[in-house]
């Protein structure tokens, strides 16, 4: 049998040995050959309804499974549409390959019918990209993106075909031990003296925290991270994506850091005398005005990026590599220890949780985002994996969804991408099928990328989605609130019915308003074997407190004013 | 907090020879902030491996931020930043001066074996001299060239190597990928999009 293979039929049949069996992507002009030859492999694909779609499902898909999210689209619109997705993959350190068809070699630079400069225009948002235009190179190079996109710190990797080298013939030569990257290394580990440095700093603190980032769960250190943390008794708080990587319930955990972490947690951030930041990289969110960021602090800093290490915070101890490899060989090195005098300071900032817990307040007839949260939390064990959008909801979702599981939050941080949520969910769904997944999204950024509803029933999808609806950009309204003297501009919203809207689609539609049918509300809609979308509608201004304030020092956070409806004492009416 | 000390700081950068890798250098500088004051770039003793020569005005902090971003870009292969270590920097500038007056010319003359620089190039009324040396030395050349005219003026920008037998050792790059076909001539291949 010959081994000529079409470029086209080389990208199928690459993907299908690298363990590609989904793609998401949308056809046209300069990726048909691909599209035809697709047919004859066994590959889902999933048809979006925007092209940015197709990047946050494969973006949701990765990050609920932890293997690389393959999208595929056309040139030019198509590929300029996959840019937002692109970029949020790369600022949270997504794996992702994007594959585009590109116009026809001998027409690159004349301007072409759907001709952009796609390699041009993602150069900076990707971890490397590829213009192929030669048949031969189409293997070699998608082998490659897979290993760049997954490898050291992970990231989007986008592939551009040109029509002609899809066309054209070749014999299929897959060499998968060959990977030609002279100038790549993303197998850093940090010296022995550095081990010893950071055991010393860990041995001889008294009141240590552990920052956890999405290098923790990126790295699978979710074990090792506990581990040393109860050999050593150090708390740990966890940035946003960070959430998962060690568990809610467990006694160690102080919640989440930064601009709207818990006042503890930043507190507790502030008085430490030695940061553990594993696999975060300081982000502005995270420390607040960073000359005053936990100035009495050593820091020891893990990360597989070298170009993180002393870029926002001054450290003490800058390590370079893998978490689990180096949690595996300081682990030995950390000392047995307990550390109750710091911990039971740290209990006292938190006070009496229990007042403070939104399920014992009485019912006032309002009905609030965190209530639909918490309710929606309890209700499904804390194990749902859950996508959120970006805004107030995503804030509630960190504060009142406890998640035990690595991989149950989906969010997008670094980039803060609305429209995320649905898209990338349908991602999440297909990766991790037999589990439940709950999309929370703004009534602002729901209408972003409500298209997709569409993808969700034609491929017969289950996920249950609640739109925590206020009829506010509530996010933009809060800081307009806070910094602007609450001169709301255009951050009213007018939204469909989105009860009707699903119905529409063909998927099942709810509408909550009193708090009374939350729970009844979300049991049938995981009880149904369908999508079904639930739109709460909550009071409208309410607020995401604690707030920092950007550029603030973190210990100044604005706390929730007493008479506010959510208040911090039972007797609420 | 970390100190500011402003300085100017030398990179020689080993990359890939691939299309697209001068653009991939100078977006990171860019979108990083940095500012190029020169950027060389030629081949190396390797082939397939291209060596740049980087100016940039930066403080230690934000050089070895650039050097571990550069690092990033999967084409290159070797950073060093030769600022601190004993090196030598050359640059090249061709300078053409007017030269009305045979007597112009003649002081003109003089100057250039002064700064044992050379005339490449004799016209009636001026003359392109070629000089090869540190940016001080080719600065004072033009200094005392300027009241004659300066007509035009290029400099390749600074070229740096690293004293003694020590050398920047390169891996060699893997030869690229044989391409047995011509797949743009293949007559089957449509080029409409």
């Amino acid at each position: 049998m010959s081994s000529m293979r079409t470029g086209a039929q080389i990208i199928w049949e690459s993907l299908v040995r690298e363990g590609v069996d989904t793609v998401f992507g949308y056809p046209g002009g300069a990726i048909l050959p691909a599209y035809d030859a697709m047919l004859d492999y066994p590959v889902r694909h999933v048809l979006v309804r925007h092209e940015q779609g197709a990047t946050h499902m494969a973006d949701g898909y990765a990050r609920a499974s932890g293997k690389v999210g393959v999208a595929i689209a056309t040139s030019g619109p198509g590929a300029t549409n996959m840019v937002t997705g692109i970029a949020t993959a790369m600022l949270d350190s997504s794996p992702i390959v994007c594959i585009t068809g590109q116009v026809g070699s001998k027409l690159v630079g004349s301007d072409a019918f759907q001709e952009t400069d796609v390699t041009g225009v993602t150069l900076p948002i990707t971890k490397h990209n590829y213009l192929v235009s030669h048949v031969e190179d189409i293997a070699p190079v998608i082998h490659e993106a897979m290993y760049v996109a997954k490898s050291g710190r992970p990231g989007p990797v986008l592939v551009d075909i040109t029509k002609d080298a899809q066309q054209s013939s070749t014999e299929l030569q897959w060499d998968p031990s060959c990977v030609r990257l002279p100038g790549y290394r993303p197998d850093l580990s940090p010296s022995d003296e550095e081990y010893q440095r950071a055991a010393d700093l860990i041995n001889g603190s008294k009141r240590p925290v552990l920052l956890a980032g999405h290098g923790v769960l990126l790295s699978d250190a979710m074990g090792l991270v506990r581990k040393l943390v109860e050999k050593a008794d150090i708390p740990v708080a966890m940035t946003l994506l960070g959430i998962g990587g060690f568990p809610a319930l467990h006694p160690l955990n102080l919640g989440m850091m930064g601009m709207h972490g818990e006042a503890w947690v930043n507190q507790a951030i502030q008085e430490a005398d030695l940061l553990l930041a594993f696999g975060m990289r300081f982000d502005d969110r995270v420390t607040g005005n960073v000359k005053t960021y936990a100035p009495n602090a050593r820091k020891i800093h893990v990360d597989i990026d070298p170009a993180e290490l002393n870029k926002n915070v001054k450290v003490d101890v800058a390590m370079a590599g893998d978490l689990s490899m180096v949690l595996e060989s300081l682990l030995s090195r950390v000392e047995t220890g307990r550390r109750l005098p710091w911990l039971s300071s740290i209990f006292e900032m938190k006070g009496n949780v229990a007042v403070r817990d939104i399920q014992n307040l009485p019912d006032s007839g309002h009905l609030y985002a965190a209530h639909v949260i918490n309710d929606i939390w309890r209700l499904t064990d804390g194990k749902a994996i859950v996508v959120t959008d970006v805004g107030q909801h995503q804030m509630w979702e960190a504060q009142y969804y406890h998640h035990e599981e690595p991989r149950t939050l989906i969010t997008s941080g670094g980039l803060g991408t609305m429209g995320f949520a649905l898209p990338a969910a349908i991602g999440a769904k297909l990766a991790c099928p037999d589990k439940e997944v709950w999309v929370i999204a703004g009534d602002g950024g729901f209408q972003m990328t409500m298209a997709e509803l569409a993808t969700i029933a034609q491929e017969k999808l289950k996920i249950n989605v609640a739109i925590i609806n206020n009829g506010y950009l509530g996010m933009v309204r809060q800081w307009q609130e806070f910094f602007y003297e609450r001169r709301y501009a255009a951050t009213p919203l007018l939204s469909p019915d989105f009860a009707k809207l699903a119905q529409c689609f063909g998927l099942r539609g709810e509408t909550v308003e009193t708090r009374a049918a939350v729970v009844p509300t979300v049991e049938a809609a995981r009880a149904d074997d369908g999508t079904v979308v639930i739109d709460f509608k909550v009071e409208q201004e309410d607020t995401v407190y604690p707030m920092v304030p950007a550029g603030a020092d973190l210990q100044d956070m604005i706390r929730r004013p007493s008479m506010a409806p959510i208040v911090e004492t039972a007797d609420d009416e | 907090m970390v100190e500011y000390s402003p300085m100017r700081h030398t990179f020689v950068v080993y990359v890939e020879d691939k299309p697209g890798v001068l653009n991939r250098i100078a977006s990171l500088f860019r979108r990083r902030a940095f500012n190029i004051e020169s950027l060389t770039v030629g081949h190396t003793e390797t082939a397939g491996v291209s060596r740049m020569t980087i100016l940039v005005e930066s403080d230690t902090h934000g050089a070895r931020r650039l050097e571990a971003n550069l690092y990033k870009l999967v084409n290159v292969l070797r950073v060093h930043d030769i600022t601190s270590g004993p090196a030598v920097y050359r640059e090249l500038a061709m300078i053409k001066v007017s030269t009305e007056s045979a007597d112009t010319r003649t002081h003109v003359m003089q100057l250039v074996d002064v700064f044992r620089a050379r005339v490449v190039d004799v016209a009636p009324v001026s003359v392109i001299i070629e000089t090869t040396g540190t940016e001080d030395k080719i600065d004072g050349l033009l200094e005392v060239l300027r009241p004659y005219g300066i007509l035009e003026l290029v400099r390749t920008g600074r070229v740096g190597m690293v004293r003694g037998s020590e050398s920047v050792m390169v891996e060699p790059p893997e030869p690229p990928r044989s391409r047995s076909t011509t797949p743009t001539d293949d007559e089957s291949v449509s080029y409409s999009v």
